[in-house]
């Protein structure tokens, strides 16, 4: 990748610029892309990462500034002459057809309309050259909803390069992958930029920026605040410049385990299980995996929304009886669900609305049928406060607040009365780090006091630097726990793609 | 072409229904010129026969009375996101009960029969509406589909009693039923005028659910689950419980419609009761924005146009349809009046 500075450069922008009303979303933004090289583009959430990709492709018109591709101008906001002149992307959500075949979804859309048939044979033998050429292993005849997560998204990289994409931009590429996988990743695409493609790459993770690119952009509030080669910095550096200040570690004190309050025995559900579980006072207990084994059931059961189907759940010593939302939260259990938008929060509703929605019933914000609405509205203002929830006001929908803000509002909610048990599923994804700090540190905070905390997160950074004790989660079942620092990450990533469990059992 | 979301200034969520309602008339009138009149008079006309006269605007108030009553009977259900197509049907289940108990089974003092024949209907209309709502909470099943049948069967059931059980042995062979008892009646508003105490009633039911959603526990866990059930369920909402008690309140508004047509104005029950009140509502309450107090305005405006356009027609040459034109158009320009509110046009 050296050598890749002379190389001539097929993306430019100039001096775009976005506003949304007072909100300036990229200011003046200018950068050259070059072939052969892979460029980081790093930020928090809210920096305007998604807007400048927006306006690449289109879906935005930049109010000024111009894009050029190898040197002829883009028409702006045409996603077609975008997609023509070589850019694609792959996203975090992946844009396949489950019940098609991988080469259906690869073909589709490549072809004109009045072409009658897929000219199966031809695709069929690009898929292959491509996959060997490039490591993207996968089955051309495979349904998609039979692949794994990793190999849709290598679907979505052969859909690009079969378009003969020349600017490929990989938006969080490795949020869904195992450490193994993002390897496999990585190697893939020090391939692809060998063979001259061009890499923007978006990520706020520091360390994958580290290992993959070979320049790093920094957005920062809308503007470019920093471009440095990869092998001239260092994570730190790069933090600070995404912050834009020094971040505050966190100070973790050794931890004051407690009673057992949650004890799950053979809990079986859907694809869980069976599990055994323990939770115990003052301590944070970590759930590592990759996403869709088996730590949605996990969490559901914990909040209350599924019952178990079979095994024993004891919270505080007693057996749990009927089991339901409200039972849970009757038991002390604060929950933190991973699904911000569509379960923790009521879009259409105000923040006092949501704010006490969990305890609506009680005598404090409602009598004989009737809603008090003053006492709400209090309660709201002190949340609001307390939990440093930016929004217009109490009586706003809090469809308008931003993803930090939408989680210090449910966390406002949920652990407001100093409950005994927090359930906290995948609290940072999506969050900017100063709203990660925020979380983890409200976290911490309820572990100091004596809570028992279930962290469960697809962030192994995260897992890592917070779980007094850990458990992988894999195809439903929990592996034996390991004390803070007894596992390397490697051998926790081991765990993660299923090693070391003994799934006959 | 692609819709992008915004926020609306204050000037357009004003400017856009009033484009909506010129837009209606501009299509209407484009309607009335094919049929070689002039719009101008004919909507004069149209006017002047929903609002004209004392007359005229007793008479569209008494036309807005079922309406109204319909018309919050599909708000409360659709604000909870429970959506009963079946208001119709409802309506005649009340006034089934309503002649079933009004017409001498229960001998008793106005005061005590009024009430409870409006009590009794408002029962069998939600209890109506609680068997669609059960199989959709328990077995997935599409209300849409159950509550719009049920209309067709109610009507068949209805037309079964009225050759029946219930037909009026002195009714000449037609088939209706016997009339109410006096004490069974609503009284008139105005003496000599249609006009009857159903009015006052439906605004008085209109501020009730105003209340009960706005400021009511029940209120706000119906506009919970209708707003997203997942996240309601989630906060500890008993969604399904919310959903069977929308159904009894929705089935029992539309009921008592039903009781108001039969006590107040038209004395017994006939197939013909209700030309599609309870379909109507829908127009009605999505007109209105799902709003209980605007659904009194539009259920005026709904009916003014249906009873103007009664004495237009019999004036002109232009057919009464061209208020069923009206009232669709206005709910489409209506529609998308809202979605322009919400988004703005690219045109690339």
């Amino acid at each position: 990748m050296t050598g890749a500075a002379a190389a001539p450069v097929v993306l430019r922008l100039e001096g775009v610029t976005k506003r949304f009303g007072p909100l300036t979303a990229n200011d003046a933004i200018s950068f050259a892309l070059r072939r052969g090289e892979v460029v980081a583009l790093l930020g928090e959430n809210g920096a305007g990462k998604t807007t400048l990709m927006s306006i690449l492709f289109g879906h935005y018109l930049a109010d000024a500034g111009r894009v050029a591709v190898e040197g002829r101008p883009l028409p702006p906001g045409d996603t077609r002459a975008a997609l023509a002149a070589g850019l694609a992307m792959v996203h975090q959500h992946f844009t396949l057809a489950d019940s098609m075949s991988v080469l259906e979804n690869i073909a589709l859309g490549t072809q004109p309309l009045w072409s009658p048939r897929l000219d199966r044979g031809r695709a069929l033998k690009r898929i292959r050259e491509m996959s060997a050429d490039f490591g993207l292993e996968v089955d051309p005849a495979a349904r998609i909803a039979d692949l794994s997560v990793g190999e849709r998204q290598r679907v979505e990289i052969l859909k690009a390069l079969y378009r003969e994409a020349r600017v490929l931009i990989l938006d969080e590429p490795t949020a869904v992958l195992t450490p193994q996988e993002s390897e496999a990743l990585f190697a893939t695409l020090r391939r692809l930029v060998a063979r001259g493609l061009a890499i923007i790459f978006i990520s706020h993770k520091l360390g994958e920026v580290m290992a993959v690119s070979d320049r790093v952009l920094v957005l920062r509030a809308g503007r470019l605040v920093g471009e440095r080669a990869t092998a001239e910095t260092d994570r730190h550096a790069l933090a600070e410049l995404m912050v834009g200040a020094e971040i505050a570690r966190p100070d973790i004190g050794p931890a004051q385990p407690g009673p057992a309050l949650v004890e799950m025995k053979g809990v079986t559900v859907g694809g869980l299980g069976p599990i055994d579980l323990t939770l115990r006072g003052g301590e944070i207990t970590g759930i590592a995996g990759v996403s869709g084994n088996g730590q949605a059931a996990l969490a559901e059961v914990l909040s209350g929304t599924l019952a178990p189907e079979a095994g024993t759940l004891a919270i505080e010593g007693r057996a749990a009886g009927a089991w339901s939302p409200r039972a849970a939260l009757a038991s002390g259990i604060a929950r933190v669900p991973e699904d911000r938008h569509g379960v923790g929060v009521i879009g259409d509703m105000s923040v006092t609305e949501n704010l006490v929605a969990e305890a609506y019933r009680a005598p404090a914000f409602s009598r004989r049928g009737w809603m008090k609405r003053p006492a709400a509205r209090d309660f709201a203002r002190r949340v609001i406060r307390d939990y440093e929830v930016k929004c217009p006001g109490p009586e706003a929908p809090a469809r308008l607040l931003s993803g930090g803000n939408m989680q210090k509002l449910i966390l406002g909610r949920a652990l407001d009365g100093a409950p005994r048990i927090i359930l906290a599923s995948q609290p940072t994804r999506g969050l900017d780090v100063g709203a990660v700090a925020y979380v983890h540190a409200r976290l911490l905070e309820a572990r100091a006091r004596g809570a028992a905390v279930l962290l469960i997160s697809e962030d192994l950074d995260e897992i890592m630097a917070l779980s007094d004790r850990i458990h992988v989660i894999s195809r439903g079942r929990l592996s034996p726990a390991s004390a803070r620092g007894e596992l390397s990450i490697r051998e926790i990533g081991a765990r993660m793609a299923g090693l070391g469990f003994d799934h006959a059992a | 072409m692609r819709l992008e979301p915004r926020i609306a200034s204050p000037a357009q969520t004003i400017l856009y229904p009033v484009a909506a309602f010129a837009a209606t008339f501009a299509f209407a009138a484009l309607l009335v010129l094919m049929a070689g009149v002039s719009p101008l008079g004919v909507f004069r006309l149209v006017f002047l026969g929903a609002a004209g006269s004392q007359f005229a605007l007793l008479e569209t108030l008494t036309r807005a009375t079922p309406l109204i009553f319909t018309g919050l009977a599909v708000t409360v259900a659709f604000r909870a996101k429970l959506w009963n197509i079946g208001a119709e049907a409802q309506l005649y289940i009340g006034a089934v009960v309503t002649v079933v108990l009004g017409t001498g089974a229960v001998a008793a003092p106005s005061w005590v029969l009024v009430p409870l024949i409006a009590l009794a209907a408002m029962l069998a209309g939600g209890l109506l509406l609680l068997g669609p709502a059960l199989l959709k909470t328990r077995f997935g099943v599409d209300e849409v589909v159950t509550t719009l049948l049920l209309n067709f069967i109610v009507l068949l059931f209805v037309s079964m009693l009225l050759e029946g059980p219930l037909k009026d042995p002195m009714g000449l062979g037609w088939p209706q039923s016997q009339r109410v008892v006096a004490e069974a009646q609503w009284p008139r508003l105005v003496q000599g005028k249609r006009l009857h105490m159903g009015f006052p009633v439906a605004i008085l039911a209109a501020l009730a659910v105003w209340l009960m959603l706005a400021r009511s526990v029940l209120g706000y866990e119906m506009r919970a689950v209708g707003h997203n059930a997942a996240a309601a369920r989630f906060a500890g909402i008993p969604v399904n419980r919310v959903l069977a008690l929308t159904a009894l309140i929705s089935g029992g508004l539309a009921a008592l419609g039903g009781v108001s047509e039969v006590s107040g104005l038209k004395g017994n029950l006939t197939l013909d009761l209700s030309p599609g009140f309870g379909y109507t509502g829908i127009v009605v309450a999505m007109l209105a924005l799902l709003h209980p107090l605007g659904v009194v305005a539009s259920a005026i405006f709904v009916a003014g146009i249906f009873v103007g356009a009664d004495a237009m027609s019999r004036a002109v040459g232009v057919p009464s349809y061209i208020a069923d034109v009206m009232t669709a158009t206005a709910l489409l320009t209506m529609g998308t009046a809202i979605v322009f509110t919400r988004y703005r046009i690219r045109w690339r």
